[in-house]
Formats: C-alpha cells, structure tokens, sequence
C-alpha cells in the first residue's frame, strides 16, 4: 500500500528482502515442519496398529495392545464443551458490562484485572482446582477428580481471553447503530439483545473458537483435576481422560509403539488446529475483525 | 526514543552476556541415569554425594519409569538404567546391579477403619465387584479406588501378585508416581491405593496421613521386607547394557551405589540396604 | 474508549432496569471467583516468602528448601527463547509489513500459518521439541531444548505485535526519508524498526509472560532437574513445573508450591505492569494502541 515507489523496483532482490523473506518462509514453514516430525514419530504405530484400530479397539491399555482414542476424543470434547458453556454467558456479561454499564473507572479497573488473570499461568489454575474446588466436589460426590471440575478450573481459564475479545468486538459495533435505536425507542436491554450482540457476532464467533481451542489444548491444570480414567462418563461426577492428558500422563513412561500411539493423538489436535484455523479464517474473512492497526 | 533503544540494548546485551556463561561450563564428564521414579530421589542424593567426592562429575538423573531405563541403557542413550524390579528372564542383555530391596503394599488414608484387606477384598475392589467400604466391613462410603497409569513397574508387581490384568482394574482415579498416589489417598479419606513401601514409610514418618496395611497378615515395613517376608518384594537396580564396556566412571559410579558408603542414604529413604554386615536399627 | 462507553451509555444512572441489576451481579460474581482463586494463592503462599527462599537450593523434593537453582533454569530457559524468537520475529515482521505488498497472496499464506501454528496446544510443541531437539538433535533433557521449544511457540505472537507495531509507524516519515535520498534498506533499518522497538518490547514482555506460564512444554524438554544449572546443555527445571510437580507429585509439598506460586505470580504482575507502562507512553506518542490481549 506504501512505497509502491519507484524505490520498490531497485530494492526487489536486495540482501535485506532475501534474507528477511528466507526467515518469513522459515516461520511460515514451522507448522508444517512440526506435522511432519510429530507424523514422523507417529508413523510407526499407524504402520503397526492401523488407524483403523484407533477407533474401534476396546479401550486404550497400550501394555496390552489396545489403543483405542476415541474415549479421550470423547472426553476432550466433554470437558472443552463443558468449559464453553459456562464461559462464553460469561465473557459476553463481561463485555457488556464493562462497554454499557460499567462506569468508566470501573471499567478500566475492571479490564486491567482480567487481564491479569489471562496471563496466570494454568499451573496456578490447576493447584487452586486441586487444593479448593475438588474437595468441594468430593464432598458432593466422590472422588471430586471430574468432568465437572476440569470444566470449572477451564471456564475460569479462557474466560480472560474469551471476555477481553468480545469486548473488543462488542466496542467496535458501530455508535450509530446504537444511538438509531435508542433513538427509535429501543430499550436498553432489547438494544443489547437484538443490536449489540447479532453486530458483535463475529467476534464473538472468533472468541469461540479460540477460546475452543485453548480449552482443547489445556494440559496440565485438566490432568490436574479431571481424575485421568478413560472412559466416556456418564455424569458430570465422572473423572475423564483428555487427549491432552493422555500425552503428558504416559509420554515420559512410552516405548516404542506407545510412545509412536501418543503421536497420534497429537496428530488428532494438529488436525483439530488445522479445522479451527480455517474456521477462524472463514468467519473473519467474511468480515474483517475490529482491526486495530491503521491500514 | 533513544531511551527505549538503549534499554533495548541493553536487554539484547545481557542476553548475550549470560548465555556466554552459560555455555562453556559444558565441559567435564556427565553420566545419564533415567527410569524407576521409585529409584530416582535415592540416586539423586547418591548422585549429590559422589559428585562432591568427585568434582568435575556431572550426573543427571531424568525419571521415566523401569521399562525407559532399561530401553536407555540398552540404546546408549543412559550411561545406567534405574529398574525396581527384577530383570525377566529373557533380559540377559543387560547386568543389574542392587542398590535396595522395597515392598509394595496397600495404602489408606489414616483415618480409615480398615485395619486389613484380603488378597480376595483386594482383587474385589480393583475389578469393581466390591464398591462400597461397608462390604469389607468398613463404612457406608464408595471406595475410590486409584490406580497407577500404565508403564510403572509398580502397578506391574501389583497385578503381578494379585493376578488381574491391567484392562480388568475398574479405578476411579489414575495417578503417576508414588508420591502423586501418596498425595491422592492423603486427600481423600474413602480411597485406596497401592504404593512402594519405602515411599510410604518415608512419608509417614513425615506425618502425612496415610496408612500401610499388612499383607497376608505381614505388616508392610522395612524389617519384613528384609526378612524377605513380606509378600511382594522387588529389588530396585541399577542397570547396564552388556553390548558395550561400561565405563570406569560408570563402574566406578555403580560400585559405589552399592557400598556400604551409602547406606545409610538407603536406609534413610526407608529401603533395605543389600549390604549384609551391620544390624537393622529399626526406628 | 471511555468517550464511547459514556456516549453509549446516555441513561446511565437513571435507569436501573432488570438487565443492569443481571450484569452487575454476573459481573461481580466472574470477578469473585477469579479473586478467589488470587486470594487463595497469596493467602497460602506469601507466608513461604523469604530470602532464602529465593536464594536456597530446594532440598527433601521440595518440601523443604527454596527454589534458587529453579529460578536461575527458569531465567536461562527465557532467555534462550528470546534470544532466538526475537531477531527471527523482527525479521519476518518487517518482511511482512515492509517489504511484502499489503494484500499479496504470500503475506495471506504466511499469516495463516502462524495463526495455525499460535493454536497449536504446547503439549504438541513438547511433542515436536522432545522428538526433535531432545532426541534427534542430540540436545536431550536440557535448558537449550526448552528455550527453543518455546521460541517456536511464542513466535506467533512476536510476530504479529512487532507487525503491527512496525506498520503503526507514521507513513510521512518513510516518504520523508525517502524524498531526503535514503535507500529503502536504510529506511528499515535505520528508521522503521528502531521506530518501532517500543512495539517490539511490549511484545517480547509479553511472550516472556507466556513463556513463563508454560508447563507441559517444558516437561518433555527442558526435564525436572532441580539443580543449579552449569550450562545450557543441563536439563533445567521452571518455576510452573516446580509448582506442578510440588502439588502433583510430593506429599506435603503444597507449602511450598504455594510459595513457588506466588512468586510466578509476581513475576507476572512485573510483567504485565511494564506492558502497561510502555503501551500508555507508546499509545501517548504514536496514537497506537496495541492490546496486552493475547
């Protein structure tokens, strides 16, 4: 958009632009370099087991041959719904709270501080899980390690995320729109509902799915307090096992085909990624998200 | 602006200052020990003793389980293999060394009214026939029952002795390492757990609030252990490939982890010493 | 902002219909839990901080002792990682935002691969650095495998906040600099990027802040060593893993990983304070704001 100068044309194969783009192709090359060493590794139990059985073995107890993934697919899914459920309500509350109703110090204070907790390490989260929330649930039913406390302690953790980007996109819904309903009799709430939130959807979308993705991807703080069975649960009191889990639970213990197994699973959240980036990238590709640098 | 660009500067600058001293003090000789996290805290403080004997020694030791140290030592990627158990009879392409002898036993939480468990209430309890304390005369409470995940040789002694596969045990909570079951049991005062009697001795001696059942109507401690009384007992070893000449660090390294220097090293982690000799001083 | 929040809010403090009453509670209810969990922290661990518990090497697994050595492997482990992802981040920033036409193809390829690669979960990154630069590079457990590991994985988000800051540099001035005869190159290097180091430090800040809060990462990389680092082929332990490791894996450890907890925490305000500082002096001189959202 700039410097398309005459400038451009002696510069074009300059020492700074071949070397600048090698390091572009570089970064721009890591995530495939990362596909291919995790498919690499991983290429040594599809070979020996068949993807086929990934799916329809009878549980996973890789000692006895049997690697069956699809109930920590399930439990992923499990715990990462569980998780958006709660904190996608929330963050929108927050956002709306801080942009329409919020005095304006309470908001700033207010912004300051979720920004702090997104930026609490998800080791912290986990210990407080651990220490406070699943004695709590163990009180109410045994043995407390559950779908419902890795859901709790992961709401708490993509909130901050989830609430600081609908803020942003809920700001970026144009005065206008707002001021022309307030103006046509619209109340505050119904402007809210039927204005603010169906303007501020994109964002809202974009929130989603990375707040998805963390809750997905979340290691430490779930193996934490989920309790680690494989199974698919059939309460929210159940303990699960995520894929997640899985990897740092048995990678330091794997040999071999298991260790080329757990590969795999990483293979399955790579191909995960893969869908949430081109969903991300279809929803603001349709509309250009509030972006915050100048063109 | 140029402020910023000083303390820019000055940040690149000390990067490059302190990765310089990091980096040349790589010389010096290393040895690699990975496996048995039952093994590993005891090596380490091995490992503290003989690097003050021998300055200039470096020796890391990384846990990973039994099966990974003895995958390491047989690929060279250990110089010593940590094993905490006894080497199959088709391993004869590695030498083990003993280092101590531990037991693995029930545990509970302190407060718990059971004062014994049957090997047939065991087995009960981990394929999920028995689910509930008051079937073993305890009370009106669901066992929770935990686990180690696989791969620990822990959890092998375990069905090796009761006799039930890994894929029949019905748990409700899997853990890692000793400690990890350790802390599990001591949190929550319906569960059960099966761990290392060394480790459990040791925190109990620390006052967490566990407790060890007897086996078999043994009571699960050192002295039975060293008696060779107590059902299950496993040797903790150390071990090496036998495609290559160890090195004289290495044997060097292993003939001290097995003298009577380090004794009391093993005996202060509540295992049993190999080292015949002196009396057990019980405490 | 704050003109918007007001000129939004006409009513404000005239009405208080169901709907404001709904957003306070829910409000103050998000904000409670999160104080919970802060509070608990701080309740549990401020008690553990002394000196030597900075300074002291921890002894008994961690139930005793301080964590001296952890901070000493936590701070290398940074280090490494900044020391590769910062100059690799400058670079690509200013091909992108400098030298690539706004709306090329390549600049689209490029940015969506780092946006695949920024939501890729670090326990695949600890999977990729364990295979590659533990093992097949030779580098095994140690801190030069963690800083790298995590140097590809904060990459993402260095890139993107030295873009916007090198394209948030006034186009006047490369016109003028230009028009006074100066090569394009020297335009970069001598005008554009310095320029923009205030953009860069808030986005290194900020990936330390990341880097700093990774756990599983570095679990399969830089290993559990506890001890004092002698180099960076030594595996090294950090902070997160000691708090994890300590409330996981020791009995009675809890103390202290309250206390190693805290301390994160610390280092984290530190950081998030200095982004707000430099982002407030930035966004007052250039107009730019970049938000510490990420």
């Amino acid at each position: 958009m700039y410097l398309r100068s005459p400038a451009r044309a002696s510069t074009v194969l300059s020492p700074m632009l071949i070397g600048a783009g090698a390091l572009a192709l570089l970064a721009s090359a890591l995530i495939a370099f990362i596909f291919f060493v995790v498919l690499g590794e991983a290429m040594a139990a599809l070979g020996e087991i068949g993807l086929w059985r990934f799916l329809t073995d009878a549980s996973w107890h890789p000692s006895s041959g049997e690697f069956n993934l699809l109930p920590m697919v399930a439990g992923t899914g499990l715990v990462a719904a569980g998780a958006m459920v709660l904190a996608m309500p929330l963050g929108l509350i927050a956002a709306v709270f801080v942009t329409f109703y919020a005095p304006s110090p309470v908001a700033t204070a207010y912004l300051r501080l979720i920004e702090l907790f997104a930026g609490i390490p998800s080791v912290l989260y986990g210990l407080w899980g651990l220490v406070v929330l699943v004695p709590i649930i163990a009180d109410l039913a045994a043995p407390g390690s559950s779908l419902l406390a890795a859901s709790l302690v992961l709401a708490l953790m993509v909130l901050p995320t989830i609430a600081l980007i609908a803020t942003m996109s809920v700001r970026s819904v144009p005065l206008e729109r707002i001021q022309a309903a307030r103006a046509l009799g619209f109340t505050k709430a119904s402007t809210m509902v039927k204005i603010v939130i169906p303007s501020a959807r994109k964002g809202l979308a974009v929130a989603a799915i990375l707040g998805a993705g963390r809750a997905v991807g979340e290691t430490m703080a779930v193996m934490m307090v989920a309790g680690n069975i494989v199974q698919v649960p059939e309460s929210i009191f159940e303990p699960v096992r995520t894929l997640s889990a899985n990897i740092a639970l048995e990678i330091a213990y794997a040999m071999d085909v298991h260790r080329s197994a757990l590969f795999v699973s990483a293979l399955v959240m790579i191909a995960f990624v893969v869908l949430a980036t081109a969903l991300l990238e279809f929803v603001t590709n349709k509309q250009a998200m509030p972006d915050v640098h100048p063109d | 602006m140029r402020r910023e660009r000083r303390s820019f500067l000055l940040l690149a600058g000390g990067f490059a200052v302190s990765m310089g001293v990091a980096w040349p003090a790589s010389a010096g000789e290393r040895l690699v020990i990975t496996g048995s996290s039952t093994i590993a805290p005891l090596v380490t403080e091995m490992a503290k003793r003989y690097e003050k004997i021998h300055p200039g020694v470096r020796i890391d030791v990384q846990t990973g389980g039994s099966h990974r140290g003895l995958n390491d030592a047989r690929r060279g990627l250990a110089e010593i293999g940590m094993v905490s158990r006894a080497l199959k009879e088709d391993e004869h392409d590695v030498t083990s060394f003993v280092l101590a002898y531990d037991g693995v036993t029930m545990i509970v939480h302190q407060d718990s009214q059971i004062e014994e468990l049957t090997k047939e209430q065991i087995v009960g309890i981990y394929t999920g026939r028995i689910q509930n304390w008051s079937q073993v005369g305890g009370p009106d409470k669901d066992i929770v029952v935990i686990n180690k995940a696989e791969g620990r040789s822990t959890l092998e002694s375990f069905v090796e002795y009761f006799g039930i596969k890994t894929k029949d045990i019905k748990a409700d909570v899997v853990v890692g390492d000793n400690e990890q079951g350790i802390k599990a049991i001591a949190g929550s005062p319906y569960s059960i757990g099966y761990v290392s009697i060394g480790n459990g001795e040791y925190d109990v001696g620390k006052g967490v609030p566990i407790k060890l059942l007897p086996l078999e109507g043994i009571p699960a401690n050192r002295q039975t252990v060293a008696a060779q009384q107590f059902p299950i007992v496993r040797p903790l070893n150390l071990v090496v490939a036998n495609n290559k000449e160890p090195s004289a660090r290495v044997a060097d390294f292993i003939a001290f982890a097995t003298s009577d220097d380090v004794r009391d090293i093993v005996e202060s982690f509540y295992y049993v010493s190999p080292q015949p000799g002196q009396s057990e001083h019980g405490s | 902002m704050s003109t918007l929040t007001s000129a939004a809010n006409p009513s404000r403090g005239l009405r208080w219909d169901a709907w404001a009453i709904v957003l306070w509670i829910g409000a103050g209810l998000i904000m409670a839990a999160f104080l919970w969990v802060l509070l608990d922290l701080l309740g549990r661990g401020l008690g553990q901080i002394s000196w030597s518990f900075i300074t002291e090497a921890p002894e008994n697994a961690g139930r005793a002792g301080g964590i001296g050595p952890i901070l000493v492997s936590t701070l290398l482990i940074l280090m490494v990682c900044l020391a590769i992802a910062v100059p690799l981040a400058v670079g690509v920033a200013v091909f992108l935002s400098e030298l690539l036409p706004h709306r090329s193809r390549l600049r689209r390829i490029v940015q969506i691969s780092l946006d695949a690669l920024a939501a890729v979960p670090s326990v695949v990154f600890g999977l990729f650095g364990n295979a590659f630069f533990c093992i097949q590079l030779g580098l095994g457990f140690s801190i030069l495998s963690g800083g790298l590991t995590l140097a590809c994985m904060v990459l993402p988000l260095l890139i993107r906040t030295t873009e916007s800051s090198i394209r948030a540099v006034p186009q006047r001035y490369r016109l003028a600099a230009t028009a006074l005869g100066m090569t394009r190159s020297r335009v970069i290097l001598r005008l554009v990027v310095p320029l923009a180091v205030p953009g860069i430090v808030v986005g290194t800040l900020l990936a330390l802040g990341r880097a700093m809060a990774e756990t599983v990462a570095l679990v399969f990389t830089s290993g559990y060593v506890d001890r004092m680092p002698g180099s960076l082929l030594d595996s090294g332990r950090s902070l997160s893993i000691h708090v994890f490791d300590l409330a996981m894996n020791v009995p009675g450890g809890d103390a202290n990983a309250y206390g190693a907890g805290v301390v994160l925490i610390f280092a984290l305000l530190v950081i998030n304070g200095a982004v707000l500082c430099l982002a407030k002096t930035w966004k007052a001189r250039s107009g730019m704001a970049i938000t510490a959202a990420t």
